[in-house]
């Protein structure tokens, strides 16, 4: 029973996970870059739903909506104001400039929102559910939040896979020059994909501090840091390995604490990366490419 | 033949700009017009352009992401600490003992770097980044639970359960108390010892580009497969980066940590990695001078913005990102180009200077 | 070379910006600086803006006034912000309540941030050296204090702390003082109360293994509970890396069976654990320590999960005490929040320098070690203290506090006294 109760929590956790590493995944697909602000983009999203509700007194679904709304023109104006002039610039200069988005985003919100921690009200009303007599709790907030991963899960695949958008989207990352040459608006199909990403990132945002409450500055960054591990883990680019990933993360990371030790969690979850790395160097799910001469 | 003393050349010029530093900053200190904030910065500023310096090597020079440098300097901080603390007793001399901690601290990272380099250098791009991240978090893990004293029985390393002063003979005394790190420590670190790592690093380092084995190291970055089918050894180059780097990356964590009464394994995280790669790409991939130049500067920055206060971190970052920005942007470059070169028409009526050759940045 | 000329053009904005905001870093030391309030007054605007009012009040000070230099150093910025905000606002407004009283000692306060890191703590430090700092108040945290405190003993400056409270800030430094209890203290004071008032019989603990704090209550605890025969039936720990998930640690402890959790851990991972152990209707009774102090004023926490949460502060702000009822007036009007005890400790810092300069009759044109030795002296010498975090606390040679800490419970939002 322990063990099941420590595997839902793990999943619960994992699903989070995978939603943030789905941003992490879609923008490194087709920009080739790192996107190091995507977990400070989560934070910005877990502000705007708070102060949604809190200070301006709407529905949870609105504040969702609003938080939705603000990370998707946030993840654009980013977009256009950092990255773009960089687009024919080395990786490592956009990563770099990433960093510093990451930076001015904590800080900034450290000048707005202060430091003190603040609770995240519960978006989640409904009551616990009890199996095999009460001797198993699961929570309300983790079966919403791995139900609306599910969700979120299912139609980005169906997006990136039916819709002419997502199929640009496929067609740039899989080859700009190509792409543009077949009238693909290469630099708009990138903006666009920021703008699903850093959209993402909102509701990744209000489903961590639904499940973990306690809202920073700093509350997206190790969240951040965990996904991108998982976004390389399920295979970095590949959107079934991001969610992968994310879940197994989660569930190792969880699993970790409970049989092994829960001061040595760190290194557990990292070890294990380490190796299916070693085994798999491309990550779970992800392409071989081969190199050409 | 050209080609070399014009290698010559540049690496002077590369000295010469470490030495300067050091004689005006000694020649201040002396005359007491420097400010404690600078001269409380000195070492620090040592420590971070050897460790620029040494990640230059694999990221610029080998052409590898690394986002655990900060790994090796924990490890080179912390085995300094037990060397240093250990040898309080026997070894009267502070020089002797920061030069053996730096050196048993080198030691200890390039082993580290052998166990990480030799299963990772096998994987590519961002999935050797995401790997050395991980191990930057696994040793800090690990650091985190480790216990250390010292007693005349000698060394008492354990893992997990604290060591308690009552299983300690009479005058033992606790080395790295897990969280709580290291505290007690005799401060052994001098600007002068700083200046003697800079050297020693830059000598190591430039010579490694500059021979045989640098440019073999540099084949791979530019071309592995070209490098392998005329016959060079990936694995043997790449891992002699890497190793180097690491040891090098040791030293300075060992001097580091001389430098402050106590350390701990949280200092050594992410955060610290990224910012040393930061000084490595401002100050351009492969060009040790521009490390030298960013670490140094970038350093010093976010202490000159304590003036605006609550917006210091803030500025920063956008001084990080304007910077990126112009830097790689070829509109803003030339901009910034235009700009330059007239204000170098109103200070400065002398010839446009040759392009400096050598380093490039690619 | 564009490299050097895109450094070159940051160098300058940053110089310029330096002179602008007329940082008075470079060139000026730290001997001496009393007789020169005139340059520092927009210095002390600035840092009172933050404030809002009683800048006014501070800044004339009249002719015959003496005027003493304290810094305070603490993080501002980064993950633990909450605490070094805290401290300084707390330190503020005791600073503007002297000032405001019109006698002749006047401060001059100046605040630093050092991110939670004894490399920038040194930096900060270094700065208010140059600032012309006489005496310490910090830094917040223990490590950046450790630090700090080595080279405030090199320098002989006085030192301090509200909240770092390891004993290694005060070990081997005659300088160095602190106002909150020692992490050992801690440890062993809650295992007593709790063997002795029979509060819970089988004790689980989840502690922070990264925090020196942490897991320095933790040790002492579990050392004195093996001494006094109080049975520890689960041992768990998180990091900071992953203070969100608490259901392994909570699973272990309720399947241990314990009635009593003891979180010797700050107040913002203390409300997650709160929130997931409702969630899986684990309901033992969690002990706290002082660092739980500052959980019912957590914006949007459900104060209700905090009910019956016992915990050991030295600071109540719901005391009825004057001073305290004071101080709480004096925070939330300028802040519009109740202080916690890492602002009550900031704030008793502050007075307590006050009344220990009084007492010793320090006079700012004294050199550092001067001012530094007579505060020893009183210190040590049998002065008492009365402040919102403790009556007649003094001071032993080694720097620890000894007040008496209390034990209340959280009933209905509001601390009730055990």
């Amino acid at each position: 029973m322990a063990f099941l109760s420590n595997l839902i929590s793990g999943i619960s956790l994992g699903s989070v996970y995978a939603i943030i590493a789905l941003g992490y995944t879609m923008v490194y697909g087709i920009a080739k870059m790192l996107n190091f602000a995507h977990g400070d983009v989560i934070m910005v999203g877990a502000y705007m739903c708070f102060c949604a509700m809190n200070y301006w007194g709407l529905p949870p679904l609105a504040g969702i909506l609003l938080a939705i709304i603000i990370c998707t023109l946030l993840g654009i104006v980013i977009e256009k104001l950092a990255y773009k002039p960089l687009r024919a610039a080395t990786s490592l200069a956009v990563l770099i400039t990433a960093i510093g988005v990451s930076y001015f985003l904590q800080n900034a919100a450290l000048l707005i929102f202060k430091a003190d921690p603040k609770v995240f009200p519960s978006v989640v009303t409904l009551p616990n559910l009890r199996l095999f007599d009460g001797s198993l709790i699961i929570s309300a907030t983790s079966i919403i939040t791995v139900i609306v991963s599910a969700i979120i899960m299912v139609a980005l695949t169906l997006f990136v896979s039916r819709s002419k958008t997502g199929k640009a989207m496929r067609a740039v990352s899989e080859d700009k020059e190509a792409a543009q040459l077949m009238g693909i608006n290469v630099n708009g199909t990138i903006s666009v994909t920021f703008a699903i990403g850093s959209g993402l990132a909102a509701i990744a945002g209000v489903l961590l501090c639904s499940a973990y409450p306690t809202l920073m500055p700093t509350t997206g960054s190790m969240p951040g840091i965990k996904a991108f591990t998982a976004a390389v883990f399920g295979g970095i680019g590949s959107i079934p390995g991001a969610m992968l990933g994310g879940i197994l993360l989660g569930v190792i990371e969880i699993l970790g604490k409970a049989y092994i030790s829960t001061e040595l969690s760190d290194a557990i979850v990292f070890a294990v990366l380490i190796i299916v790395l070693l085994i798999k160097p491309t990550g779970l799910l992800g392409r071989k490419i081969n190199e050409k001469v | 033949m050209k080609k070399l003393s014009k290698n010559a050349k540049s690496n002077a010029v590369t000295y010469a700009i470490v030495i300067v530093f050091y004689i005006v900053m000694q020649i201040l200190s002396g005359s007491g017009t420097l400010s404690s904030s600078l001269t409380g910065q000195l070492i620090p500023i040592c420590v971070y352009i050897c460790m620029a310096v040494s990640l230059n090597l694999t990221v610029g020079i080998l052409g590898e992401l690394s986002l655990g440098h900060a790994g090796f300097m924990s490890v080179g901080a912390f085995t300094g600490v037990i060397v240093a603390m250990s040898l309080q007793a026997s070894v009267a001399s502070g020089p002797i003992r920061l030069v053996l901690a730096m050196v048993v601290g080198a030691v200890m990272a390039a082993i580290v770097g052998v166990l990480v380099g030799v299963p990772v250098l096998r994987l590519r791009g961002d999935y050797l980044a995401i790997v050395t991240l991980a191990f930057g978090e696994i040793i800090k893990n690990i650091l985190n639970n480790l216990y250390v004293a010292y007693d005349a029985e000698g060394l008492h390393i354990r893992l997990l359960t604290a060591i308690s002063k009552s299983e300690l003979a009479e005058g033992g005394f606790m080395i790295i108390n897990g969280p709580q790190g290291a505290t007690g420590i005799t401060k052994l670190s001098t600007f002068t010892a700083g200046f003697l790592l800079m050297l020693f690093t830059l000598f190591v380092v430039l010579n490694l580009i500059q021979s045989r084995s640098g440019r073999a190291i540099m084949s791979i970055r530019d071309n592995r497969i070209a490098a392998e089918s005329v016959g060079i050894n990936v694995t043997k180059y790449k891992l002699m980066a890497f190793v180097v780097s690491a040891a090098l990356a040791g030293m300075a964590g060992a001097l580091y940590a001389m430098n402050f009464t106590g350390v701990a394994a949280k200092k050594f995280d992410f955060n610290t990695s990224i910012l040393v790669l930061v000084f490595v790409v401002l100050g351009g991939m492969g060009n040790i001078r521009g490390s030298i130049i960013a670490a140094a500067i970038l350093y010093v920055l976010p202490e000159l913005l304590r003036a605006v206060n609550d917006y210091r971190m803030l500025f920063y970052a956008i001084v990080l990102i304007v910077v990126m920005l112009v830097t790689n942007n070829p509109t803003l470059k030339n901009g910034v180009n235009a700009v330059w070169t007239a204000l170098k028409g109103v200070f400065v009526k002398t010839v446009p200077v040759p392009e400096e050759g050598g380093e490039s940045d690619e | 070379m564009k490299l050097t000329k895109a450094l070159a053009l940051i160098m300058a904005l940053a110089m310029m910006f330096a002179l602008l905001t007329g940082c008075g870093g470079s060139g000026n030391s730290a001997s001496a600086p009393a007789e020169e309030p005139a340059a520092d007054t927009a210095e002390t605007a600035e840092t009172a803006e933050a404030a809002e009012p009683a800048a006014e009040e501070a800044a004339e000070p009249a002719e015959d006034v003496m005027v003493f230099h304290i810094g305070g150093v603490g993080p501002l910025t980064g993950a633990a912000a909450i605490y070094g905000n805290a401290h300084n606002n707390g330190s503020q407004v005791a600073v503007d309540e002297i000032n405001a009283l019109g006698g002749s000692i006047q401060f001059e306060y100046k605040f630093e941030d050092d991110e939670h890191d004894p490399e920038k703590s040194v930096n900060a430090y270094n700065a208010l050296k140059d600032w012309g700092m006489q005496i310490l108040v910090g830094p917040t945290t223990t490590q950046p204090a450790i630090a700090v405190g080595a080279e405030a003993n090199a320098d002989r400056i006085f030192l301090l702390t509200p909240s770092a409270s390891s004993t290694d800030v005060t070990d081997g430094k005659d300088n160095a003082f602190q106002m909150c209890f020692t992490d050992p203290n801690q440890g062993i004071t809650a295992a007593n109360y709790i063997k002795d008032n029979a509060v819970g019989e089988k004790v689980a603990i989840i502690y922070n293994n990264a925090d020196a704090y942490s897991t320095g209550i933790a040790q002492s605890f579990t050392d004195t509970a093996a001494e006094i025969g109080l049975e520890i039936v689960s041992t768990t720990t998180f990091t900071d890396d992953s203070a969100n998930d608490f259901s392994v640690q909570l699973t272990e402890a309720k399947n241990a069976e314990a009635d009593l959790v003891f979180l010797p851990i700050y107040y913002t991972p203390a409300s997650l654990i709160l929130a997931q152990a409702k969630d899986m209707e684990y309901a033992p009774i969690f002990f706290g320590v002082d660092g739980m102090d500052g959980i019912l004023d957590l914006e949007g926490f459900d104060t209700s999960l905090a009910n019956g949460v016992m915990l050991m502060t030295p600071f109540n702000p719901w005391g009825t005490d004057e001073a305290t009822a004071n101080f709480v007036d004096a925070f939330v009007d300028a802040y519009g929040s109740k202080p916690n005890q890492f602002a009550a400790d900031g704030y008793d810092c502050v007075w307590a320098i006050y009344e220990a300069i009084q007492e010793a009759g320090i006079t700012p044109d004294m050199s550092n070690e001067e001012i530094c030795d007579a505060l020893i002296a009183t210190f040590t010498g049998g002065f008492t203290f009365n402040g919102t975090t403790g009556n007649d606390m003094t001071w032993s040679a080694n720097g620890e506090v000894s007040k008496a800490p209390i034990v209340v419970t959280i009933q209905d939002d509001i601390y009730v006294n055990n």
